[in-house]
Parts: C-alpha cells; sequence; structure tokens
C-alpha cells in the first residue's frame, strides 16, 4: 500500500500478519491522542484473530492471525470503526495513570542543563522551572524496553540535537530535544541533552504490572536535591508515585 | 540431585530460547525467541512433546553433561556431535546417559543448532518465558558452569531422525511489500528482487546484514520517516545503504524506511545463512505470501509423521571408520539431508 492519498486516517499491511492505523505522518499531539484513543477502542472490540495492539507516535499496529481473520475482514472492520467519530477530537482513553518521578537538574549528575537552557534561550533557573513544573505524556515507548518517549514540552523546547553524541549517559537519564523528554532505561550514546537524572526503575521484575509506563500516561519530573537524590537510591520504586487520571 | 544439563563449555551465543514472549510490543519490548522456529518444531516432533524451549546454540555448542539418563535431540544448523567420543546423528534424537559426555562443535552448515532435552529445560521464567532477549537485558547467555534445570520427562523412544529442509546455506527469501516499500524508487524495488546479496559477517539476534552485489539502497530524504512499529523480518536501510534484516531481538519501532519483509516462512532461512551465504529476494503478492505461510504451517504440523527410526543405513554413516553403536542405535552423520 502506498501513501498516495494523505488523507489521514490510512490503513497500512505490515509484513504478511499486521495492519498499521495512521493518523499523521509526523508527531502532532491530535494525531498521537488519535492513536491511543484508536487502540483503546481496537482492545475494547476484542475482534477474535487479533493477537495484540499497540500505540506507536501517531499509529495504532494490529497483530493477527491472517489465515483466521482475513485481511479484507479486518480492513473493513478498521474503516468502519475510522468512520465511527473524527479521531482528531477523541478524548484520551481511560485507566491512565499520573507519574511523578523525582529528578536531579543539572549539576554533576545532568550536567548538559546549562547547554540546553542556552539552546532554547533561557537561563539555568528559568529552564528548571519550565521542565520540573512540565506534564508530559507517553506519546510512545521504544527503542528499549519500556524505554519512553515524553511529550510535548513547550515551543521554546524545539532545540535540534547535538551534532556530536554523547558516548554514554547512565540509566535514567533524563534527555531533551525537539519539545520531547526521553528516559534512558539502560546506559547509552544519545544526542540528546542529558538534564535530568531520575531513580524509578522503568521495568521491575515480578511486578504485577513489569512496565512502569504505558502509552497515554502523563508524567511530572519534580525537582529534588542532589542530597534528597541519594536517599532514593535506597528506594524500589526510585521515589516515583502514581495516581490514577480520571 | 536434581535433574539438570550441566554445561561444562559453552560457545560464545548459548541461550535458552522458546516461542518468546508475545503481547508487550506496546511497551517497547520485541517478542524474541528462536532465531529459527522450524527448529524448535523439528525437536518437538523427535521428542514427541510440545511447548519447545531448547538450547540455542549460536556458531557452535559447548560439553554439556547429564545428571541423570535423559532424551535428547539436535536440530537447526548441524553441528560436529560426538558422545563420548562416537559420532552423533544430527536432526535426530538420542539418549544421553548419566555421566556420558556430550560435545557439540562448530556448525558444518547454517548459523544456529538447537539441543532439546526430554521433559523441556525448566528455568525460571521472565515474562512468562524462559527465552533470553539479550537486547532487551532479559536472561543472559549461558556460560559454562551453568547447571540447566531439566523438567521430567514422560518418557519416549530415541534413535529417531527427521529429513531436515536444507535452510542452511543461503538461497531466495520471499518478501511483502510493506509501510514503506513505495517510498523507494521503482528502479530500486525492481533491482532488490532481481541482483544478489551476500551475508556480511555482522549479524546477531536483532538481525542480519547483507550486501548488494550492486550499489546501496535508500530513499530520498533518508532519516525523515516517522518512527514506526517493526515486524520480524523487515528490510531496514541504514546509512550505508546495506540491507539489515531485523529478526527475532529487532527493536519495535523504528524511522529508518524499510524495503519490504521477509515472510515468516523464510525466516529460518535468513537467520540460517551464514558469514558469506548467496541470498537473494523475490517480491511476492499478499495472497502468494498467505499461501506460502498455510503451507509453512501445515509443513510443522506434519513433522511427527516425517519422524523415522534411525536404521544402520551406511547412508546415516559418512564415517565408517568411527561407526559404533551408541546406545544401542547406529551413530551417523552429519550430512543428513
Amino acid at each position: 500500500m502506498t501513501l498516495e492519498s494523505t488523507s489521514f486516517p490510512i490503513i497500512r499491511t505490515v509484513g504478511i500478519d499486521g495492519m498499521l492505523v495512521s493518523f499523521g505522518d509526523r508527531l502532532s499531539e491530535p494525531a498521537n491522542r488519535a492513536a491511543l484513543a484508536f487502540r483503546a477502542e481496537v482492545e475494547h472490540a476484542g475482534w477474535d484473530g487479533v493477537e495484540e495492539s499497540s500505540s506507536s507516535l501517531v499509529s495504532c499496529y494490529l497483530r493477527f492471525d491472517p489465515l483466521y481473520l482475513t485481511h479484507e475482514t479486518l480492513e473493513a472492520e478498521l474503516r468502519a470503526l475510522i468512520q465511527s467519530r473524527d479521531w482528531l477530537q477523541a478524548e484520551l482513553p481511560h485507566g491512565r495513570r499520573l507519574h511523578r518521578i523525582p529528578t536531579v537538574y543539572g549539576g554533576a549528575l545532568a550536567p548538559q542543563l546549562g547547554e540546553a537552557a542556552a539552546a532554547a534561550g533561557m537561563s539555568e533557573a528559568e529552564a528548571l522551572a519550565s521542565l520540573s513544573t512540565a506534564r508530559v505524556r507517553v506519546t510512545a515507548l521504544g527503542f528499549a524496553p519500556g524505554q519512553p518517549y515524553l511529550g510535548e514540552l513547550p515551543e521554546r523546547w524545539n532545540i535540534p540535537r547535538q551534532q556530536a553524541l554523547t558516548p554514554q549517559v547512565p540509566k535514567g537519564a533524563l534527555v531533551l530535544a525537539i519539545r520531547q523528554f526521553v528516559i534512558f532505561s539502560v546506559t547509552a550514546p544519545t544526542g540528546w541533552r542529558h538534564v535530568g537524572q531520575t531513580a524509578a526503575p522503568l521495568f521491575r521484575l515480578g511486578h504485577e504490572r513489569p512496565f512502569l509506563l504505558a502509552p497515554g500516561d502523563e508524567v511530572a519530573f519534580p525537582p529534588v536535591s542532589e542530597e534528597v537524590f541519594a536517599n532514593l537510591a535506597g528506594d524500589p520504586e526510585g521515589g516515583a508515585t502514581w495516581e490514577a487520571l480520571s | 540431585m536434581s535433574r539438570a544439563l550441566i554445561v561444562h563449555r559453552a560457545g560464545p551465543a548459548l541461550t535458552l530460547q522458546d516461542a518468546g514472549r508475545p503481547g508487550w510490543i506496546t511497551y517497547g519490548l520485541s517478542r524474541g525467541g528462536a532465531m529459527d522456529r522450524l527448529a524448535l518444531a523439528e525437536g518437538e516432533a523427535l521428542l514427541g512433546r510440545r511447548g519447545a524451549v531448547a538450547l540455542e546454540m549460536g556458531g557452535m555448542g559447548g560439553q554439556f553433561e547429564a545428571t541423570e539418563e535423559m532424551r535428547i535431540a539436535l536440530t537447526g544448523a548441524p553441528m560436529r556431535a560426538t558422545l563420548d567420543g562416537a559420532p552423533l546423528l544430527w536432526h535426530a534424537s538420542h539418549l544421553l546417559p548419566k555421566g556420558a559426555r556430550l560435545e557439540i562443535g562448530p556448525a558444518t552448515s547454517g548459523a544456529y543448532g538447537y539441543l532439546h532435552v526430554g521433559g523441556g529445560f525448566a528455568e525460571p521464567e521472565i515474562l512468562h518465558a524462559q527465552s533470553a532477549h539479550l537486547t532487551a537485558n532479559l536472561g543472559a547467555p549461558v556460560a559454562a558452569g551453568t547447571r540447566l534445570a531439566v523438567a521430567p520427562d514422560r518418557g519416549g523412544e530415541t534413535g529417531r531422525k527427521l529429513a531436515a529442509e536444507n535452510r542452511f546455506a543461503g538461497g531466495t527469501l520471499r518478501v511483502v511489500e510493506s509501510l514503506q516499500t513505495a517510498f523507494f524508487p521503482p528502479e530500486q524495488r525492481a533491482r532488490f528482487g532481481r541482483e544478489g546479496f551476500t551475508r556480511d559477517n555482522r549479524a546477531n539476534r536483532m538481525g542480519v546484514k547483507v550486501v548488494p552485489d550492486g550499489a546501496g539502497y535508500g530513499v530520498e530524504g533518508g532519516l525523515s520517516v516517522v518512527s514506526e512499529v517493526i515486524s520480524p523480518g523487515d528490510i531496514q536501510i541504514t546509512g550505508d545503504g546495506a540491507p539489515f534484516v531485523l529478526l527475532a531481538e529487532c527493536q519495535t519501532t523504528g524511522g529508518y524506511p524499510r524495503l519490504g519483509t521477509v515472510i515468516p516462512a523464510d525466516l529460518p532461512r535468513i537467520a540460517q545463512a551464514p558469514a558469506g551465504a548467496r541470498l537473494s529476494f523475490r517480491f511476492v503478492s499478499l495472497p502468494e505470501a498467505l499461501a506460502a505461510e498455510a503451507a509453512y504451517r501445515r509443513q510443522i504440523a506434519e513433522l511427527p509423521r516425517k519422524v523415522v527410526p534411525v536404521v544402520r543405513d551406511p547412508a546415516d554413516v559418512p564415517d565408517l571408520l568411527s561407526h559404533k553403536l551408541v546406545s544401542g542405535f547406529s551413530s551417523g552423520d552429519h550430512h543428513d539431508h
């Protein structure tokens, strides 16, 4: 299938056992919200033969058994669901959580806060105030298991990735570029700027909810001192708390 | 003493593998599991059991000992195997007596061999699967000195073999168009289905790089596509223009453009292609791919009926000098197919 028709939403096949419903060709808040809402409806519909669904930045993916549920049948179901409402106006699904993850900004633990602030045309104090009061949404998880993309930050944070890669940021690094945060779930190289450091484990083996964050959840990163942060190391939740969003 | 397989020596890429962990894509965790799913099914057929979990051996095996007598099966890439020095037939089941030394050397063709045990491995599960997902940091390679717990075996026959499909030397891979195929120029799509490729040295459980005979591939504007879901078999084009076929431990989303997707029935063939193997790709229509999928599932369902006793047939005995009886049946050959 092709993208010749640029009128979204579009349906495309993924391999022989997948279909993708996309609500845009670049990340935007309405397209992400539509993907989340659409996936919630797909899960609710529980179509026989659909084995898994997921949402990513702007799309909802379905994996199905194509010898049991034909492409034609599934595509017809998806078209009907697409036409049932204006998905770009849809409300976010229920069952989401608001997480608060304590974060150290700047200093030795997060050395690029000043650099990011300069790129955004702010002082370091303004940057801290802006980032620590922002509330962002998990737009997608990927790259590594449980690793969230979080957006969107205020327009002033539309700063590019740095030219050179930082050879390594530690697990728990809160990094920033193009109005988005990522929390690294593993030690990794990155072109995003390391502005904060968190201690909350994103994957918890044996936990009833092994991945801390789900697509659509919201997250705030309240500031803590390095002294308070040092004590979080002994906390299995890394100081993170959550509440249900209605 | 608990029932276990002791690993005395371990090759560099030994992991427990099963069908993986479906259902976590939305959290960024790909399904993982055995690189050659057909080899898992062959092991199930040889041992007459369901729910395979096997020791996957990349490139070479190791040295093993059972704490009590157990059945084993050897599938996937044929490797040089001996039991207390006597050659063992690959694509076959055997009895591993308590205390005997099972040596599994390098692959003679293909990339991943599989060692199955009667009763199955019984190591702790992580998210409902025993398989190691190295990219996701779930589980770890099996190292020398490990004792792998083995569940009780209801018993069954040994000394049985299976004529395995030869998928261990490259060949043609069927591909369907996928999400981003249409972004590539028609010339490239046509050339992709026509020219030859060589499997590069760079390969792991995430995927396999293949080097085209001709020029590299790529789309105009390259890296600007929005990140979208990745499925195993996707053929990703990265910066250097060489296709990378993504496999069991692929990431769940990615922003590099993808030319198409190798169909599931041909994933064992690409996973098993050794470094230097010659490969080609052929675009097939979706109906053709679905027919291939149906045939592949029939092939798997029919495996138990394809299992036959090993007989003392000269064809099973390539190395007459080392021919001797092991546990009541003839030893045999590494070139059964």
